[in-house]
């Protein structure tokens, strides 16, 4: 299959009724989403898009054994939503909201460790594309139709790069286990080396590639962990070689702000811990290519 | 975003943390009023802009009467003062802050930040003082002691006290450390900080532990629920050109190349600014135009972008995932009608609806240059840039 997310998936969506939650959730549904209800405070017991609404997320687990939910709830309350996703015993949760405080996240992320490690909730976001397996299910706001249903998983910090990048493989006729988009903010909820970790493990994953870009410390440590663990070849970009120090680009945590944390210094890094660099945004397609041949011939 | 040194020791005095008795002057008689009214026989004049580094760009100065404070004020008013951290352009001196001159036994360098390993807020401390963290750990390095805090409990008093001793600090003053480090950190959590740094924070010969300069950054995420710090936005520190783009919901950073960008994601628009770079340009700017990229948006996008006069030629690329590539091109279109491009266009159009997208520019009949792949945008905007800057030199 993939990792996390498959199309027996069954997904509640947070912030169910409103605009954007109801637009996305009706796309989730056309490309083939388990969508089996939906959260709304206020709004249980009515019917949105087929499928029931609830007021709690709890009441949603109870009623539908929902095991995964989407989050589109404003920033204010985004933070909220996502504790009670982790109480409700969700497994899976994909927060696309941007613009959440960041020391909301970090009491999230406290939160969340309030539960043993073999019960915790995996976290997608925020701010991020959310995540796909193609031809099954698709947990996010992305086009599906660019994704080719095969072998490489894709993890990264933006959306539309993403899709650049799968666009570029899908071109090339090269598909994608899953891809999953952890977000452009400082603090998230899985990092670049928690996803490489469940790709190294996936039997329908061949090799990974990774999207990065300037700010913070994840891709160097994801890089340090695959030298020493990973089997499978892992090929990388990081995004922001003309991004001035000190800038914030956009994401919230694409930032200079430390040692290390420039493309330039990233790529050194990634490249003396044996990762394949992809060398410019139009060569994702390219560079995979290149690694899957390899791969064949050996 | 950042607010002003007077403003931050205001804010940090609420929370008994010690600071010069200071006044903020907008001319040079209020500076000298402000100086009679503090008392003493020693100032320091301090222009207020969003920038460390001041003292070597000449924006410090110790006075000792009246007139040397007119003086100084009036050197520094109006001044533009480049440091190594406000780029070349500078920043613009519209404040100064008048405060009591301090006798300083010995300098101490405290600063707070979100640390993105932990993700947790860390506190960082040395006992080598009034250079910049940077330096310090460069040349100092076991100087630094650092401190993580549990989110679920905060700051506890032994953490300050463990730093406080740690520092070097006089057992009579570790009640004031104690006191002056859990202060910080309330005021970070209170407000939504994202950095507050202390530096130096001085002993006094007079054995008080005062704050002789500071520095606060906030989390624009939390801006929402602090409208107090919101306030404090001083649109004169920032770039023109990203005020104007902010103030109208556009993702803008400033540089200083000529190739105009107008992108959605700021992903894309890192990587598409790699892209021009590669191909031998320079980008003028980063652009996120963000999830829905109405005509009404690219327009806007296309204004906040060609305010910067150094731009001579602007490349759209939109990957469009929600959007539809059809309804974008005529975006692009309602944005020549309406704002007039003096520079060659390039536009890339992918995903949904790509072909009528591209159909539609190419039958508009406006001098547009149409790319399909990244690759091929940033080549086509750099050697129209090229001509288009032969041109102007012929």
């Amino acid at each position: 299959m993939s990792i996390l997310l498959d199309k027996n998936t069954r997904v509640i969506v947070q912030g169910f009724t409103g605009k954007i939650g109801s637009f996305h959730a009706e796309d989730m549904q056309r490309y083939g989403t388990n969508v089996v209800g939906g959260v709304t405070p206020g709004k249980g017991g009515q019917t949105h898009l087929g499928v029931p609404v609830f007021n709690t997320v709890k009441g949603a687990v109870q009623e539908t054994g929902a095991d995964a939910s989407i989050v589109f709830v404003p920033p204010p309350f985004a933070a909220d939503s996502i504790m009670e996703a982790a109480d409700a015993g969700i497994r899976l949760c994909v927060c696309i909201t941007d613009g959440i405080p960041s020391q909301d996240m970090i009491r999230v992320k406290r939160y969340m460790r309030r539960y043993r490690f073999e019960d915790r909730m995996t976290l997608i976001g925020p701010n991020c594309a959310g995540m796909i397996t193609p031809g099954e299910a698709m947990m996010g706001i992305m086009p599906g139709s660019i994704y080719l249903p095969g072998r490489i998983g894709i993890v990264g910090r933006s959306g539309t790069l993403g899709y650049e990048a799968a666009s570029q493989m899908k071109e090339r006729g090269i598909g994608v286990s899953t891809s999953v988009g952890i977000g452009g903010d400082p603090v998230n909820g899985s990092s670049f080396k928690d996803m490489l970790e469940l790709f190294e493990q996936d039997p329908n994953t061949d090799a990974v590639l990774m999207i990065g870009e300037i700010g913070g410390p994840q891709e160097a440590e994801a890089a340090l962990w695959a030298r020493d663990n990973m089997k499978k070849p892992l090929i990388a970009y990081i995004a922001g070689l003309s991004a001035p120090k000190g800038r914030r680009m956009g994401h919230a945590g694409a930032i200079i702000s430390a040692f290390g944390e420039s493309a330039q210094e990233k790529v050194e890094i990634l490249k003396s811990a044996g990762v394949t660099i992809v060398p410019t945004p139009s060569s994702f397609g390219e560079t995979v290519a290149d690694v899957l041949s390899v791969m064949k011939a050996a | 975003m950042d607010i002003h040194e007077y403003q931050a020791k205001e804010l940090l005095s609420r929370y008994q943390i010690h600071v010069p008795r200071g006044g903020l002057a907008y001319s040079p008689e209020q500076a000298a009023y402000r100086a009679r009214e503090i008392g003493g026989d020693r100032w320091i004049v301090k222009a207020q802009i969003h920038s460390g580094a001041r003292g070597k760009a000449g924006g410090v100065k110790l006075c000792s009467s009246d007139h040397e404070i007119v003086d100084a004020a009036d050197a520094m008013l109006g001044q533009t003062l480049v440091t190594h951290q406000t780029g070349p352009q500078g920043k613009l001196v519209g404040r100064l802050y008048v405060e009591e001159a301090m006798d300083i036994a010995r300098e101490i360098y405290l600063g707070f930040v979100l640390d993105r390993k932990s993700e947790r807020i860390m506190i960082v401390a040395s006992s080598s003082g009034g250079m910049e963290i940077e330096e310090i750990a460069e040349a100092e390095p076991d100087s630094i002691i650092r401190a993580t805090v549990d989110p679920g409990v905060g700051m506890q008093d032994f953490q300050a006290r463990e730093i406080a001793f740690g520092l070097g600090i006089d057992n009579a003053l570790i009640g004031r450390a104690t006191q002056t480090l859990l202060g910080c950190y309330r005021a970070f959590v209170d407000y939504d900080a994202s950095m507050l740094e202390i530096n130096p924070l001085v002993v006094t010969r007079g054995g008080d532990l005062v704050a002789l300069d500071a520095k606060m950054s906030f989390d624009e995420n939390a801006l929402y629920r602090r409208p107090q710090i919101a306030e404090m936005r001083d649109k004169s520190q920032e770039d023109q050109r990203e005020t104007y783009a902010s103030d109208r919901g556009l993702s803008y950073v400033g540089l200083d190349g000529n190739i105009g960008c107008i992108i959605n994601g700021a992903g894309l628009a890192m990587a598409t600014m790699d892209m021009i770079k590669i191909a031998g340009g320079e980008p003028a700017n980063f652009l996120d135009i963000g999830g829905g990229a109405s005509p009404d948006r690219v327009a806007k996008s296309f204004r906040a972008v060609l305010r910067d006069s150094n731009v001579e030629t602007i490349l759209v690329n939109i990957f469009a995932g929600i959007n539809r590539c059809d309804w974008v091109a005529e975006g692009v279109l309602k944005a020549l009608k309406e704002v007039g491009v003096p520079v060659p266009l390039v536009v890339r159009l992918s995903g949904t609806n790509m072909e009528e997208g591209r159909r539609i520019l190419a039958e508009s009949g406006e001098n547009i240059i149409v790319a399909e792949t990244l690759a091929e945008a940033a080549d086509k905007a750099v050697a129209a840039w090229r001509s288009f800057t032969a041109g102007k030199a012929a």
